[in-house]
Protein backbone atom coordinates (compact mmCIF):
# COMPACT_ATOMS: atom_id res chain seq x y z
CA UNK A 1 0.00 0.00 0.00
CA UNK A 2 1.48 3.31 -0.79
CA UNK A 3 1.35 6.06 1.81
CA UNK A 4 -0.05 9.44 0.75
CA UNK A 5 2.25 12.24 0.87
CA UNK A 6 0.54 15.83 1.81
CA UNK A 7 1.82 19.50 1.09
CA UNK A 8 1.51 21.82 3.76
CA UNK A 9 3.06 25.08 2.97
CA UNK A 10 6.80 24.35 3.92
CA UNK A 11 6.29 20.88 5.26
CA UNK A 12 5.34 17.10 3.77
CA UNK A 13 3.22 15.17 5.95
CA UNK A 14 3.38 11.44 5.42
CA UNK A 15 0.84 9.92 7.50
CA UNK A 16 0.85 5.64 7.51
CA UNK A 17 -2.25 4.55 7.74
CA UNK A 18 -1.67 0.68 8.13
CA UNK A 19 1.21 -1.85 8.77
CA UNK A 20 3.44 -1.45 5.74
CA UNK A 21 5.79 -3.84 4.26
CA UNK A 22 9.56 -3.21 3.60
CA UNK A 23 9.22 -2.55 0.24
CA UNK A 24 6.32 0.08 1.01
CA UNK A 25 8.61 1.38 3.55
CA UNK A 26 11.40 1.78 1.03
CA UNK A 27 9.33 3.30 -1.58
CA UNK A 28 8.39 5.79 1.39
CA UNK A 29 11.82 6.52 1.71
CA UNK A 30 12.57 7.24 -1.89
CA UNK A 31 9.50 9.32 -2.64
CA UNK A 32 10.00 11.79 0.66
CA UNK A 33 13.66 12.28 -0.32
CA UNK A 34 12.58 12.98 -3.69
CA UNK A 35 9.90 15.85 -2.96
CA UNK A 36 11.63 17.37 -0.21
CA UNK A 37 14.04 18.89 -3.18
CA UNK A 38 10.84 19.15 -5.54
CA UNK A 39 8.58 20.88 -3.21
CA UNK A 40 11.51 22.74 -1.70
CA UNK A 41 10.28 21.20 1.59
CA UNK A 42 11.55 22.76 5.01
CA UNK A 43 10.02 20.37 7.33
CA UNK A 44 9.23 16.41 7.02
CA UNK A 45 6.02 14.73 9.33
CA UNK A 46 5.58 10.91 9.60
CA UNK A 47 2.79 10.16 11.24
CA UNK A 48 2.57 6.58 12.72
CA UNK A 49 -0.05 6.63 15.02
CA UNK A 50 -2.05 3.76 13.25
CA UNK A 51 0.95 1.13 13.73
CA UNK A 52 0.70 -0.85 16.78
CA UNK A 53 3.92 -3.04 15.62
CA UNK A 54 7.47 -1.37 14.74
CA UNK A 55 10.11 -3.92 13.48
CA UNK A 56 13.52 -3.07 13.52
CA UNK A 57 13.14 -2.31 9.94
CA UNK A 58 10.65 0.11 10.18
CA UNK A 59 12.61 2.50 12.57
CA UNK A 60 15.80 1.73 10.77
CA UNK A 61 13.72 3.12 7.55
CA UNK A 62 12.41 6.15 9.75
CA UNK A 63 16.04 6.73 11.11
CA UNK A 64 17.31 6.96 7.72
CA UNK A 65 14.53 9.11 6.13
CA UNK A 66 15.39 11.51 8.93
CA UNK A 67 19.14 11.57 8.32
CA UNK A 68 18.98 12.05 4.34
CA UNK A 69 15.99 14.48 4.73
CA UNK A 70 18.12 16.44 6.73
CA UNK A 71 21.37 16.31 4.44
CA UNK A 72 18.56 17.58 1.63
CA UNK A 73 17.51 20.72 4.20
CA UNK A 74 14.35 19.42 5.66
CA UNK A 75 14.04 18.81 9.27
CA UNK A 76 12.31 15.26 10.14
CA UNK A 77 10.06 14.48 13.43
CA UNK A 78 8.45 11.14 13.92
CA UNK A 79 4.84 11.63 15.20
CA UNK A 80 2.11 9.60 17.28
CA UNK A 81 4.29 6.27 18.65
CA UNK A 82 2.22 4.65 20.60
CA UNK A 83 2.57 4.05 24.39
CA UNK A 84 2.71 -0.01 23.45
CA UNK A 85 5.31 0.64 20.98
CA UNK A 86 7.37 2.90 22.52
CA UNK A 87 8.19 0.22 25.37
CA UNK A 88 8.36 -2.10 23.14
CA UNK A 89 10.94 -0.65 20.95
CA UNK A 90 13.26 0.56 23.35
CA UNK A 91 13.49 -2.82 25.38
CA UNK A 92 14.72 -4.27 21.66
CA UNK A 93 17.29 -1.42 21.76
CA UNK A 94 15.44 0.49 19.05
CA UNK A 95 15.72 4.06 20.08
CA UNK A 96 15.70 6.68 17.28
CA UNK A 97 18.80 8.14 18.90
CA UNK A 98 19.39 11.77 16.38
CA UNK A 99 15.51 11.01 15.51
CA UNK A 100 13.04 14.14 16.60
CA UNK A 101 9.70 12.87 17.88
CA UNK A 102 6.41 14.63 19.09
CA UNK A 103 3.45 13.59 20.55
CA UNK A 104 0.96 14.43 17.42
CA UNK A 105 0.71 15.89 13.95
CA UNK A 106 -0.08 19.12 16.19
CA UNK A 107 3.24 18.75 18.31
CA UNK A 108 5.25 17.66 15.16
CA UNK A 109 4.11 20.70 13.11
CA UNK A 110 4.64 23.47 16.40
CA UNK A 111 8.02 21.76 16.48
CA UNK A 112 8.97 22.28 13.08
CA UNK A 113 7.82 26.29 13.36
CA UNK A 114 9.82 26.41 15.85
CA UNK A 115 13.07 24.83 14.21
CA UNK A 116 12.28 27.45 11.52
CA UNK A 117 12.13 30.23 13.63
CA UNK A 118 15.32 29.22 15.53
CA UNK A 119 16.83 28.76 11.66
CA UNK A 120 15.95 32.65 10.37
CA UNK A 121 17.36 34.18 14.08
CA UNK A 122 20.64 32.69 13.90
CA UNK A 123 20.42 33.14 10.07
CA UNK A 124 19.68 37.20 10.98
CA UNK A 125 22.16 37.53 13.78
CA UNK A 126 24.88 36.14 11.39
CA UNK A 127 23.82 38.32 8.29
CA UNK A 128 24.30 41.10 11.13
CA UNK A 129 27.39 40.59 12.41
CA UNK A 130 29.20 39.65 9.03
CA UNK B 1 -3.51 -37.87 72.14
CA UNK B 2 -3.44 -40.56 75.11
CA UNK B 3 -2.34 -44.04 74.74
CA UNK B 4 -4.69 -46.22 72.95
CA UNK B 5 -4.85 -49.99 74.27
CA UNK B 6 -4.36 -52.89 71.56
CA UNK B 7 -7.40 -54.75 70.82
CA UNK B 8 -6.59 -58.27 71.71
CA UNK B 9 -9.89 -59.94 69.29
CA UNK B 10 -9.35 -58.22 66.15
CA UNK B 11 -6.58 -56.01 65.05
CA UNK B 12 -8.35 -55.32 61.77
CA UNK B 13 -11.57 -56.11 59.85
CA UNK B 14 -12.06 -58.34 57.63
CA UNK B 15 -14.46 -57.42 55.32
CA UNK B 16 -14.39 -53.35 54.45
CA UNK B 17 -17.37 -53.12 53.22
CA UNK B 18 -18.65 -53.86 56.57
CA UNK B 19 -15.75 -51.44 58.24
CA UNK B 20 -16.95 -48.94 56.32
CA UNK B 21 -21.02 -49.96 57.46
CA UNK B 22 -19.51 -49.72 61.20
CA UNK B 23 -17.83 -46.59 60.88
CA UNK B 24 -21.03 -44.62 59.62
CA UNK B 25 -23.03 -46.22 62.28
CA UNK B 26 -20.25 -45.16 65.26
CA UNK B 27 -20.31 -41.89 63.66
CA UNK B 28 -23.75 -41.68 63.93
CA UNK B 29 -23.81 -42.34 67.20
CA UNK B 30 -20.71 -40.11 68.17
CA UNK B 31 -22.72 -37.26 66.52
CA UNK B 32 -25.97 -38.09 68.58
CA UNK B 33 -23.36 -37.85 71.38
CA UNK B 34 -22.43 -34.04 70.37
CA UNK B 35 -25.61 -33.07 69.88
CA UNK B 36 -27.01 -34.09 73.33
CA UNK B 37 -24.10 -33.35 75.00
CA UNK B 38 -23.75 -29.28 72.91
CA UNK B 39 -24.29 -26.89 75.82
CA UNK B 40 -21.94 -28.52 77.90
CA UNK B 41 -19.23 -28.72 75.51
CA UNK B 42 -19.08 -25.69 73.60
CA UNK B 43 -18.72 -24.06 77.19
CA UNK B 44 -16.36 -26.27 78.10
CA UNK B 45 -14.56 -25.67 75.06
CA UNK B 46 -15.09 -21.77 74.92
CA UNK B 47 -13.57 -22.11 78.60
CA UNK B 48 -10.50 -23.58 77.32
CA UNK B 49 -9.77 -21.25 74.42
CA UNK B 50 -9.86 -17.77 77.21
CA UNK B 51 -7.36 -20.43 79.35
CA UNK B 52 -5.23 -20.61 76.81
CA UNK B 53 -5.32 -16.77 75.76
CA UNK B 54 -6.45 -17.72 72.15
CA UNK B 55 -8.49 -15.32 70.54
CA UNK B 56 -7.70 -12.51 72.88
CA UNK B 57 -8.85 -9.79 70.37
CA UNK B 58 -12.30 -11.35 70.76
CA UNK B 59 -14.48 -10.55 73.52
CA UNK B 60 -15.61 -13.37 76.03
CA UNK B 61 -19.22 -13.62 74.15
CA UNK B 62 -18.13 -12.91 70.23
CA UNK B 63 -15.82 -16.21 71.39
CA UNK B 64 -18.71 -17.74 72.93
CA UNK B 65 -21.19 -16.87 69.33
CA UNK B 66 -18.54 -18.09 67.13
CA UNK B 67 -17.50 -21.04 69.03
CA UNK B 68 -21.10 -22.19 68.72
CA UNK B 69 -21.65 -21.85 65.22
CA UNK B 70 -18.13 -23.59 64.66
CA UNK B 71 -19.04 -26.48 66.97
CA UNK B 72 -22.59 -26.81 64.76
CA UNK B 73 -20.38 -26.90 61.64
CA UNK B 74 -18.07 -29.21 62.89
CA UNK B 75 -20.54 -31.42 64.00
CA UNK B 76 -22.40 -31.31 60.98
CA UNK B 77 -19.47 -31.81 58.95
CA UNK B 78 -18.55 -35.55 61.07
CA UNK B 79 -22.56 -36.31 60.29
CA UNK B 80 -22.70 -35.49 56.78
CA UNK B 81 -19.09 -36.31 55.82
CA UNK B 82 -18.69 -33.80 53.59
CA UNK B 83 -16.62 -30.36 53.68
CA UNK B 84 -17.87 -27.60 51.26
CA UNK B 85 -20.10 -26.25 53.77
CA UNK B 86 -17.83 -26.06 56.44
CA UNK B 87 -14.82 -24.94 53.76
CA UNK B 88 -17.05 -21.71 52.73
CA UNK B 89 -17.74 -21.58 56.29
CA UNK B 90 -14.35 -21.10 57.52
CA UNK B 91 -13.63 -18.87 54.83
CA UNK B 92 -16.26 -16.90 55.80
CA UNK B 93 -15.08 -17.15 59.46
CA UNK B 94 -11.42 -16.13 58.27
CA UNK B 95 -12.86 -12.91 56.22
CA UNK B 96 -14.56 -11.46 59.55
CA UNK B 97 -11.42 -12.18 61.97
CA UNK B 98 -8.54 -11.56 60.09
CA UNK B 99 -8.53 -7.43 60.31
CA UNK B 100 -9.08 -8.41 63.95
CA UNK B 101 -5.51 -9.40 63.91
CA UNK B 102 -6.25 -12.99 64.68
CA UNK B 103 -3.01 -15.04 64.01
CA UNK B 104 -3.00 -18.47 62.18
CA UNK B 105 -1.05 -20.29 65.47
CA UNK B 106 -5.37 -19.12 67.21
CA UNK B 107 -6.96 -20.86 64.69
CA UNK B 108 -5.50 -23.84 64.63
CA UNK B 109 -5.20 -23.99 68.22
CA UNK B 110 -8.66 -23.68 68.42
CA UNK B 111 -9.89 -26.09 66.07
CA UNK B 112 -7.24 -28.69 68.01
CA UNK B 113 -8.68 -27.59 71.48
CA UNK B 114 -12.28 -28.71 70.38
CA UNK B 115 -10.83 -31.78 68.58
CA UNK B 116 -9.36 -32.47 72.05
CA UNK B 117 -12.56 -31.44 74.18
CA UNK B 118 -14.39 -33.94 72.00
CA UNK B 119 -12.10 -36.18 72.36
CA UNK B 120 -12.03 -36.37 76.25
CA UNK B 121 -15.23 -36.43 76.44
CA UNK B 122 -15.97 -39.35 74.34
CA UNK B 123 -13.23 -40.90 76.82
CA UNK B 124 -15.91 -40.22 79.36
CA UNK B 125 -18.30 -41.43 77.71
CA UNK B 126 -16.56 -44.70 77.11
CA UNK B 127 -14.01 -45.30 79.47
CA UNK B 128 -16.16 -48.67 80.54
CA UNK B 129 -16.00 -50.07 77.35
CA UNK B 130 -12.52 -49.88 76.15
CA UNK B 131 -13.28 -51.62 72.77
CA UNK B 132 -16.24 -49.06 71.60
CA UNK B 133 -13.95 -46.36 72.30
CA UNK B 134 -11.35 -47.65 70.52
CA UNK B 135 -13.49 -47.80 67.80
CA UNK B 136 -15.30 -44.71 68.06
CA UNK B 137 -11.76 -43.28 68.09
CA UNK B 138 -11.25 -44.76 64.82
CA UNK B 139 -13.98 -42.91 62.89
CA UNK B 140 -13.51 -39.80 64.98
CA UNK B 141 -9.77 -38.93 64.35
CA UNK B 142 -9.60 -38.84 60.46
CA UNK B 143 -12.49 -37.04 60.32
CA UNK B 144 -11.41 -34.46 63.13
CA UNK B 145 -8.17 -34.45 61.12
CA UNK B 146 -9.42 -33.68 57.81
CA UNK B 147 -11.74 -30.92 59.56
CA UNK B 148 -8.75 -29.35 61.49
CA UNK B 149 -7.24 -29.01 58.26
CA UNK B 150 -9.73 -27.77 56.07
CA UNK B 151 -10.36 -25.02 58.91
CA UNK B 152 -6.48 -23.93 58.80
CA UNK B 153 -6.28 -24.42 54.75
CA UNK B 154 -9.28 -22.23 54.42
CA UNK B 155 -7.81 -19.65 56.71
CA UNK B 156 -4.53 -19.77 55.31
CA UNK B 157 -5.90 -18.93 51.77
CA UNK B 158 -8.44 -16.45 52.68
CA UNK B 159 -5.27 -14.54 54.99
CA UNK B 160 -3.09 -15.11 50.79
CA UNK B 161 -6.01 -14.20 49.23
CA UNK B 162 -5.96 -10.75 51.71
CA UNK B 163 -2.44 -10.41 51.22
CA UNK B 164 -2.45 -10.49 47.55
CA UNK B 165 -5.02 -7.90 47.24
CA UNK B 166 -3.62 -5.35 48.91
CA UNK B 167 -0.28 -5.90 47.02
CA UNK B 168 -2.46 -4.90 43.91
CA UNK B 169 -4.09 -2.10 45.77
CA UNK B 170 -0.06 -0.78 47.37
CA UNK B 171 1.06 -1.18 43.50
CA UNK B 172 -1.60 0.90 42.19
CA UNK B 173 -1.56 3.72 44.78
CA UNK B 174 2.32 3.76 44.69
CA UNK B 175 3.09 5.35 41.02
CA UNK B 176 0.72 8.05 41.01
CA UNK B 177 1.64 10.73 37.61
CA UNK B 178 0.31 14.22 38.48
CA UNK B 179 -0.45 17.10 36.59
CA UNK B 180 1.27 19.96 38.26
CA UNK B 181 1.13 22.50 34.94
CA UNK B 182 -0.60 22.20 31.59
CA UNK B 183 1.53 19.40 29.78
CA UNK B 184 4.26 18.94 32.87
CA UNK B 185 3.70 15.84 34.71
CA UNK B 186 5.83 14.97 38.14
CA UNK B 187 6.22 10.93 38.94
CA UNK B 188 6.83 10.93 42.86
CA UNK B 189 8.94 7.21 43.03
CA UNK B 190 8.60 5.90 46.97
CA UNK B 191 9.98 2.82 48.46
CA UNK B 192 11.79 -0.04 46.66
CA UNK B 193 11.38 -0.62 42.62
CA UNK B 194 11.54 -4.41 41.04
CA UNK B 195 11.19 -5.24 37.81
CA UNK B 196 7.44 -5.48 37.80
CA UNK B 197 7.22 -2.28 39.50
CA UNK B 198 9.28 -0.47 37.21
CA UNK B 199 7.56 -2.00 34.21
CA UNK B 200 4.30 -0.63 35.50
CA UNK B 201 5.59 2.52 36.29
CA UNK B 202 6.84 2.93 33.11
CA UNK B 203 3.31 2.02 31.48
CA UNK B 204 1.44 4.03 33.73
CA UNK B 205 3.83 7.22 32.66
CA UNK B 206 3.66 6.71 29.23
CA UNK B 207 -0.46 6.56 29.24
CA UNK B 208 -0.09 9.57 30.96
CA UNK B 209 1.54 11.46 28.69
CA UNK B 210 -0.55 10.69 25.99
CA UNK B 211 -3.76 12.19 27.44
CA UNK B 212 -2.30 15.14 29.64
CA UNK B 213 -0.17 15.69 26.23
CA UNK B 214 2.59 16.17 28.16
CA UNK B 215 5.63 17.85 26.76
CA UNK B 216 7.93 17.58 30.31
CA UNK B 217 8.19 14.87 32.86
CA UNK B 218 10.02 15.22 36.18
CA UNK B 219 10.92 11.79 37.90
CA UNK B 220 11.70 12.52 41.62
CA UNK B 221 13.38 9.04 42.87
CA UNK B 222 14.51 11.12 46.25
CA UNK B 223 12.28 7.98 48.05
CA UNK B 224 13.70 5.49 46.35
CA UNK B 225 16.83 4.04 49.08
CA UNK B 226 19.17 2.34 46.56
CA UNK B 227 18.94 0.96 42.76
CA UNK B 228 20.83 -1.79 40.89
CA UNK B 229 21.46 -1.89 37.37
CA UNK B 230 18.37 -3.09 36.31
CA UNK B 231 16.41 -0.62 37.57
CA UNK B 232 18.86 1.92 36.70
CA UNK B 233 18.97 0.54 32.65
CA UNK B 234 14.80 0.32 33.17
CA UNK B 235 14.79 4.27 34.29
CA UNK B 236 17.09 4.52 31.17
CA UNK B 237 14.35 2.83 28.73
CA UNK B 238 11.86 4.65 30.15
CA UNK B 239 13.25 7.96 29.56
CA UNK B 240 13.81 6.94 25.95
CA UNK B 241 10.50 5.47 25.66
CA UNK B 242 8.97 9.02 26.94
CA UNK B 243 10.90 10.72 24.71
CA UNK B 244 9.61 8.70 21.86
CA UNK B 245 6.62 9.97 23.02
CA UNK B 246 8.07 13.82 22.25
CA UNK B 247 7.84 14.32 25.92
CA UNK B 248 11.47 15.03 27.64
CA UNK B 249 12.34 13.67 31.46
CA UNK B 250 14.05 15.37 33.73
CA UNK B 251 15.28 13.16 36.79
CA UNK B 252 15.60 14.65 40.17
CA UNK B 253 16.50 13.54 43.80
CA UNK B 254 19.27 10.92 43.32
CA UNK B 255 20.67 10.23 46.80
CA UNK B 256 24.75 10.17 46.93
CA UNK B 257 24.22 6.63 47.59
CA UNK B 258 22.40 5.98 44.52
CA UNK B 259 25.07 8.63 42.28
CA UNK B 260 27.70 6.73 43.55
CA UNK B 261 26.61 3.22 42.75
CA UNK B 262 24.94 3.61 39.27
CA UNK B 263 29.01 5.76 38.26
CA UNK B 264 30.62 2.51 40.31
CA UNK B 265 28.43 0.02 38.17
CA UNK B 266 28.85 2.07 34.68
CA UNK B 267 25.37 2.72 34.07
CA UNK B 268 25.36 5.17 31.36
CA UNK B 269 23.40 7.95 32.08
CA UNK B 270 24.63 10.23 29.76
CA UNK B 271 21.03 10.70 27.90
CA UNK B 272 19.22 11.70 31.43
CA UNK B 273 18.77 15.05 32.56
CA UNK B 274 18.98 15.40 36.01
CA UNK B 275 18.58 18.14 38.83
CA UNK B 276 19.58 17.97 42.34
CA UNK B 277 15.82 18.20 44.35
CA UNK B 278 12.30 18.14 43.25
CA UNK B 279 11.98 21.83 43.20
CA UNK B 280 14.97 22.43 40.98
CA UNK B 281 13.41 19.69 38.49
CA UNK B 282 9.98 21.93 38.26
CA UNK B 283 11.98 25.11 37.80
CA UNK B 284 13.58 23.68 34.85
CA UNK B 285 10.42 21.81 33.07
CA UNK B 286 8.67 25.77 33.49
CA UNK B 287 12.39 26.72 32.02
CA UNK B 288 11.46 24.37 29.14
CA UNK B 289 7.73 25.19 28.66
CA UNK B 290 8.26 29.05 28.27
CA UNK B 291 6.78 29.66 31.85
CA UNK B 292 8.41 32.03 34.26
CA UNK B 293 6.72 32.30 37.31
CA UNK B 294 7.75 35.74 38.83
CA UNK B 295 6.69 37.22 42.21
CA UNK B 296 3.45 39.40 42.73
CA UNK B 297 5.16 42.46 43.15
CA UNK B 298 7.50 42.68 40.67
CA UNK B 299 4.42 41.67 37.81
CA UNK B 300 2.30 44.59 39.03
CA UNK B 301 3.99 47.30 38.05
CA UNK B 302 4.21 46.53 34.58
CA UNK B 303 0.58 46.12 34.36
Amino acid sequence: MEVPILKQGLYLIASIQSALTDADLSQLREALIQRVGKFRARGVIVDVTALDVMDSFAVRTLRDIAHMARLRGAETVIVGIQPEVAFAMVQLGLTLKGVSTALDLEEGLAFLDRQAQDRVERTRGRIIRG
Amino acid sequence: MAARGKDPQSPAPLDPQAHTESTAALLRELVAHLRQNRTQLREEWARRITRAQLLTAMTEEEIFAEATSVYDNYVEALETGTFEALQAYARNLSERIIPRGVETHEVVGIVLLLRDVLARSLFAKYHEDFDKLNRILDAYEPAANRIANTVAVGFVQERERIIRQQQEAIRELSTPVLQVRERLLILPIIGVIDPQRARQLTEQLLRAIRTNRAKVVVIDITGVAAMDSNVANHLVQTVEASRLLGATVIVTGLSPEIAQTLVTIGVDLSEMATVGDLQGGIEEAERLLGYKVLPLEEVAPKA
